[in-house]
Formats: C-alpha cells, structure tokens, sequence
C-alpha cells in the first residue's frame, strides 16, 4: 500500500511518499508496527500521530482495504 | 459553500462573494495572517504544506457542519500553501447569516474546528533556524475576557 508522509514526519524520514506490504486482515497499527521497524525515525511522533485512510481519519484498529492509502498525519498546526 | 486549498494569494472579496445571500443581515470574515513573532522568537516567513484533497474534504464536512449547527446560510473556508511572508493572508473564513449573533459564532468554530483537523502544517523559518509547529496551540489559551 501506499503511504503518505507530511511535515515534520517527512523531513525526518527523508520520504513523502513509501510502499508497505500490507497482508490480508491488517488493521493500521500492523502497517504502523512494520513502518517504524523499517524506519526507526518514526518512533518520536507515535505519540501525537493519527492516521487517515483514503483521506478520513481512522484509528489504530481499523482494518486496511486492499489498495487504500495511509496517511501519517503529525498534529495539524493551520489556520 | 467555497473550498479550497491554494499556493496562490488569497483574495478575501472572493470569499465574501461566494457567500453573499439576499436573505443574508450579516457576513463575518476571519483573516489568518502571519505575524512577525511567535513565543519571543523573530518569524521571517512561514511554509504552510497541506494534504491538499483530505484538508479540502475536512473543510468541507466542518463547513457543512457550521452551517448545520449554526444555522448559517453560507461558509466559505480558503487556507493558502506554500511560503507565506509576515502580513501576508493564511487563510480566509467568511460566513452569511441573517442575523450577526450566529455569523460571528459559526466563523470563530470554524477557525477552531480548522485548527483541530484539517491536515495542513505550518513551519516557522526564523533567521538562524526553523521548526514544524505541531498543534493549535493558540486554542490552549482562553479566549480574552470582553472589555466593559
């Protein structure tokens, strides 16, 4: 699957955009658990990061569709 | 109801048009602009980078949402991208009631509901360094008192 990186969480991967393996049944914290494995970096931001799949949030338990895209959202600071 | 997410200037006269209504009494505008300091430090400009589709479908649902809530005729909701320079317009909130009370109410919860969900981040570039700024954090501080 496809996910997508912002703000501070790019800079300090290095990357907008990543692929992950997604197996059938995952939910979001499966895909979370094997990007910080892959990409230690994260490990800060788990704390204040929420998730959106295909552009709506989603929680930790939500289960990933085949094709869907994650997105790491860090705490929006716009206005 | 007007959307959107841009790199180009903003033009608060687009909003208040979109909006207009001949039912409408009031239109209340919010301009977002970018001051010159933040926590003592000396701003030299700020970068605004977005989720551009997601930011648009969250401003969207908070615009449909105010005008249910408030029973407002029209929201218009404009965020900008990109650098931005001290003055220049973050972000646009326009809304037409028929009377002011409800107008002045929906545009300032759109601002707040903006600042908790819509996926745009803000860096502050200063001359010997920069930073991400996560979270509203002007929605910690309680709103000012009304003068008597």
């Amino acid at each position: 699957m496809t996910v997508l990186l912002f703000a501070g969480v790019a800079e300090r991967v290095g990357a907008r955009r990543l692929a992950v393996e997604v197996a059938p049944g995952d939910r979001v914290r499966d895909v979370r658990d094997r990007l910080v494995a892959a990409h230690p970096q994260l490990e800060p931001f788990l704390p204040t990061l929420r998730y959106a799949l295909d552009e709506e949030y989603a929680d930790e338990d939500t289960p990933v569709p085949a094709g869907a895209t994650l997105a790491l959202i860090p705490p929006v600071s716009g206005g | 109801m007007l959307i959107r997410v841009t790199d180009a200037p903003l033009d608060p006269s687009e909003a208040i048009a979109a909006v207009a209504s001949p039912a409408a009494g009031a239109i209340d505008v919010f301009l977002g602009v970018v001051r010159n300091e933040n926590l003592g430090r000396t701003v030299d400009h700020l970068v605004y980078e977005a989720y551009p589709s997601m930011a648009e479908r969250e401003m969207e649902a908070i615009a449909r949402e105010a005008c249910a809530r408030f029973g407002v005729i029209d929201c218009a909701i404009l965020h900008r991208t990109g650098r931005l320079a001290i003055g220049e317009t973050s972000l646009v909130a326009a809304v037409s009631s028929g009377h002011r009370a409800e107008a002045f109410a929906a545009c300032r919860w759109i601002v707040d509901e903006l600042k908790r969900r819509v996926p745009i981040w803000k860096k502050e570039v200063w001359s010997d360094g920069e930073e991400w700024i996560e979270g509203p954090e002007a929605l910690e501080r309680p709103a000012p008192a009304p003068p008597r």
